[in-house]
């Protein structure tokens, strides 16, 4: 790549780290084709990518999580393996995650050197040289906290600082920082840049994975691509600008290929007014019609799902109006909108979607229940009808509609919860990231299938954070981002860029 | 299919129960005789009774401590009332008597479902507070055989069909809850909130609400349970059925209830129960001292939760190809 061509001033120097044509494959999916990474004493290295584009793989390569398949890991230039975490952090590489892994009930000090804590007389632990160092390492990145109070007492970012101290008690040499940003409000970003830049100072050569550009172009020396698991270039980031990096990040040559069809756009079904939330969203307001596919693009955590969930009755939005088919619906209740004919598939299936100590055709109909049952007595041969109906046309091969849920395997029980929801007869549908951790070819099965229910009149509603099956699937986008609608795109505006650039907030 | 039921749960405690059975008829022939059989089974009924209401607790992953208490105060409010109008009818008492007890179980319920008080805690309370009840109500004081009227202590006794009312009502009830778990939507209800709490959610379940109907249930019947242990023994005090909880939580465990629940049958539960009768009513026929029960007991709880675990264990994801085996 072209970018290959402004490593200049530091290609002699060594680098503290360095991933060599690391490939990393699970069934059915390359997370990790031959990428590479170069990280240097002192520097910055942005990571950048879309969601999937094997950012997380790498650091949990990095770290000794996860063993690369092919490739190389090299420290200081000589070829290293990482079996365990602890060899990783023994080499001197340290990560501070997005959600910090801490334990709320321990002080700071015993957080800070929790498995490594200074031992004394008989192999106890040495309270005042824990304190004294963890006091030093506190202040070495002036954190004005008290070694000695509960993490429980601590906000978001002092439990970020604290992270960071642990991450120090250990003589790291490489800190790995994984979205550091998300949690925090503005002037915590703040007060994280000056440690990032203290850091830097010190000579540590820092991974920065962000999804924010302008933090990007504030603190980053380099910036390296991934894109679908693989590198697409680095360089430096003062020689480079933003219209550049979001083309490396989604330019991509041949897309996915998504089932064609025949729109069939129909009369407006779905208004939704006004909907407000007093933390996660606000002013959210749009139609939708039979037929249609309803993209919601945004960033992880832009309030997507929260809306999605206020929408179907699980959490209570402070106003906004639901008008189904031009009729007001009062929705207090999961119940209240499967009843007006609006279903939710929620993101995680396993945990949200499938009860699997009940047999199949028990979960297929518990969302229908009222139409198997009359006077609440079950009827055993409706439900074993609507059952096998809805089996069906998933094309799902089980020995018996009678065998629990548990005995199937994943995919398996992901069409049958999706039948759960068809067997209630929904007039809309929402799909949250619908295709999220599944093998190539049951996704293509999964857009096949949307691409159905929309053929036959239904009005979907699909949250998805990948771009090519926003692109791919929908008839129209609506981006969100901080709890807001910033956009609403279609046809030609609707490309790669425009949807980073509004999701991104540049 | 023939298979599964050989295999399932309670085929194999109900074989357990025949062994254990045929294992004590070899010292002590007579325990097997139908007569005797009968009286077993009379004496557990209580104990079935509960554990029925304990297992729709537990499966909406939930727990019940304060039935024996529940039992208890609701027997010393009947039993008094019988004092103050010993002509009552028995319909009216047995009325009175589910009422009270499902008023109780409400209350545990609405502490649950409403303020979200892990129901341990709730019902570890309410267990303090009914046994405290029972003596305000009677300051203490016992109601004694002399001052219960006579139809209401012969209700459990009288025999139908050679068996006690008593042993009736607890097939009514096995019955009758069979078809409630089984047959109706609330019963599938408490499988699907207890099997898969968000799951549930998302499908338009109300979990709370659920867990609810449970500790109502398990109330009524406690309090069913009540006036017929009362009138049976004939005696009302404070301490009635001190410590039973443990046995019923007990029948439940032994009976493949998953105490995480969504896991379990009316079946199941009356099978532990009766598992747990058995071994009370044959140990001291066969002199083996009442320590060894307690330890007995014990140590089929653990064996049951053992293979109730081996059964349930996640099996894992399946990566390698070869291993799938077509569905």
């Amino acid at each position: 790549m072209q970018a290959q061509a402004s490593v200049t001033a530091t290609q002699e120097a060594v680098p503290v780290l360095a991933l060599d044509s690391v490939t990393k494959t699970f069934p059915g999916v390359v997370a990790l084709n031959e990428v590479k990474l170069r990280l240097y004493p002192g520097q910055v290295t942005a990571l950048v990518g879309e969601n999937g584009a094997g950012k997380s793989t790498v650091v949990k390569v990095l770290t000794g999580i996860y063993q690369p398949d092919g490739g190389a890991i090299r420290v200081d230039g000589k070829e290293t393996r990482f079996p365990t975490p602890l060899d990783a952090t023994a080499a001197g590489i340290t990560a501070i995650h997005q959600e910090t892994v801490l334990f709320d009930e321990l002080s700071i000090a015993e957080n800070i050197f929790l498995g490594h804590a200074p031992r004394g007389a008989f192999g106890l632990i040495d309270w005042a040289k824990m304190e004294a160092a963890s006091r030093d390492i506190l202040q070495g990145i002036g954190a004005k906290l008290d070694p000695r109070v509960k993490l429980r007492d601590l906000g978001i970012a002092n439990k970020h600082l604290v992270a960071i101290a642990r991450a120090l008690s250990v003589d790291a040499r490489v800190v790995i920082m994984d979205e550091p940003t998300a949690a925090l409000s503005h002037t915590e970003i703040h007060e994280l840049y000056d440690l990032v830049e203290k850091l830097r100072a010190q000579g540590k050569a820092i991974l920065f994975i962000s999804h924010k550009f302008d933090e990007i172009f504030r603190i980053a020396d380099r910036y390296t691509v991934f894109r679908d698991g693989t590198f697409v270039g680095e360089g430096m980031v003062d020689e480079i600008d933003e219209n550049a990096l979001i083309k490396m990040m989604v330019g991509r040559d041949v897309s996915q290929i998504f089932p064609k069809r025949e729109r069939r756009i129909g009369d407006e079904i779905l208004t939704v007014t006004g909907y407000d939330h007093p933390t996660e969203f606000a002013d959210i307001n749009f139609n939708l019609r039979r037929g249609e596919i309803l993209g919601f693009y945004g960033l992880v955590g832009a309030g997507r799902s929260e809306f999605m969930q206020a929408l179907f009755g699980i959490t209570t939005p402070t106003k906004g109006v639901t008008r189904i088919d031009g009729e007001i619906r009062v929705i207090r209740s999961p119940a209240d909108a499967i009843a007006a004919g609006l279903v939710y598939v929620p993101e995680d299936r396993g945990k949200q979607g499938a009860i699997t100590a009940l047999p199949i055709f028990q979960n297929v109909t518990l969302a229908s229940l009222n139409r198997t049952s009359k006077s609440n007595f079950l009827r055993l041969a409706e439900e074993f009808k609507l059952a096998r109906e809805y089996t069906q046309r998933l094309d799902l091969r089980a020995a018996s509609l009678d065998t629990e849920l548990g005995t199937l395997s994943g995919g398996n029980q992901q069409k049958v919860v999706i039948a759960k929801w068809l067997a209630t007869q929904p007039k809309i549908i929402i799909l949250d990231e619908p295709t999220k951790g599944i093998d190539i070819g049951s996704k293509a099965a999964v857009h096949e299938f949307m691409a159905e229910l929309a053929g036959q009149g239904l009005a979907v509603i699909m949250v998805s954070s990948e771009i090519p099956e926003i692109l791919g699937m929908s008839d129209r986008v609506i981006v969100m981002r901080e709890g807001r609608m910033v956009a609403e795109l279609a046809d030609a505006d609707l490309t790669p860029e425009t949807l980073v650039r509004h999701a991104a907030g540049i | 299919m023939l298979k599964r039921l050989i295999m399932s749960r309670e085929a194999l405690l109900f074989g357990a129960i025949a062994i254990l059975c045929a294992l004590i008829a070899t010292r002590f022939p007579g325990f097997v005789a139908p007569s005797n059989l009968v009286r077993v089974f009379n004496d557990t009924s209580p104990l079935i009774l509960l554990a029925i209401g304990q297992m729709i607790v537990i499966l909406t992953k939930c727990i019940d401590l304060s039935v024996a208490a529940n039992l208890a105060l609701t027997g010393m409010c009947v039993a008094m009332l019988n004092t103050v109008y010993p002509d009552l009818p028995i319909a009216v008492t047995l009325v009175i008597a589910v009422g009270l007890g499902a008023l109780m179980g409400m209350f545990n319920g609405i502490l649950v479902w409403k303020l979200a008080i892990p129901p341990i805690v709730v019902t570890l309370g309410t267990m303090t507070i009914f046994r405290g009840i029972i003596f305000l109500v009677s300051d203490g004081n016992w109601v004694n055989s002399h001052e219960m009227s006579a139809s209401f202590k012969a209700f459990p006794r009288s025999e139908f069909l050679g068996l006690p009312m008593l042993s009736w009502t607890a097939i009514l009830a096995v019955i009758v809850f069979t078809l409630v778990m089984t047959r109706t939507t609330l019963g599938r209800g408490f499988y699907a909130v207890g099997g898969n709490p968000h799951a549930a959610t998302y499908t338009g379940l109300n979990v709370g609400r659920s867990q609810f109907w449970a500790f109502t249930i398990s109330g009524a019947l406690a309090g069913l349970t009540g006036y017929l242990w009362v009138s049976r023994y004939a005696v009302a005090y404070v301490d009635i059925a001190g410590g039973f909880e443990l046995d019923v939580v007990a029948a439940c465990v032994i009976g493949g209830i998953s105490i995480a629940g969504g896991i379990g049958t009316v079946g199941g539960a009356v099978l532990g129960a009766l598992f747990l009768g058995v071994i009370k009513n044959a140990l001291p026929v066969v002199n083996i001292s009442p320590f060894w029960q307690l330890a007995i007991s014990g140590a089929a709880i653990i064996i049951a939760v053992i293979v109730n675990a081996r059964a349930s264990r996640e099996k894992g994801r399946i990566i390698l190809k070869s291993a799938e085996k077509p569905a």
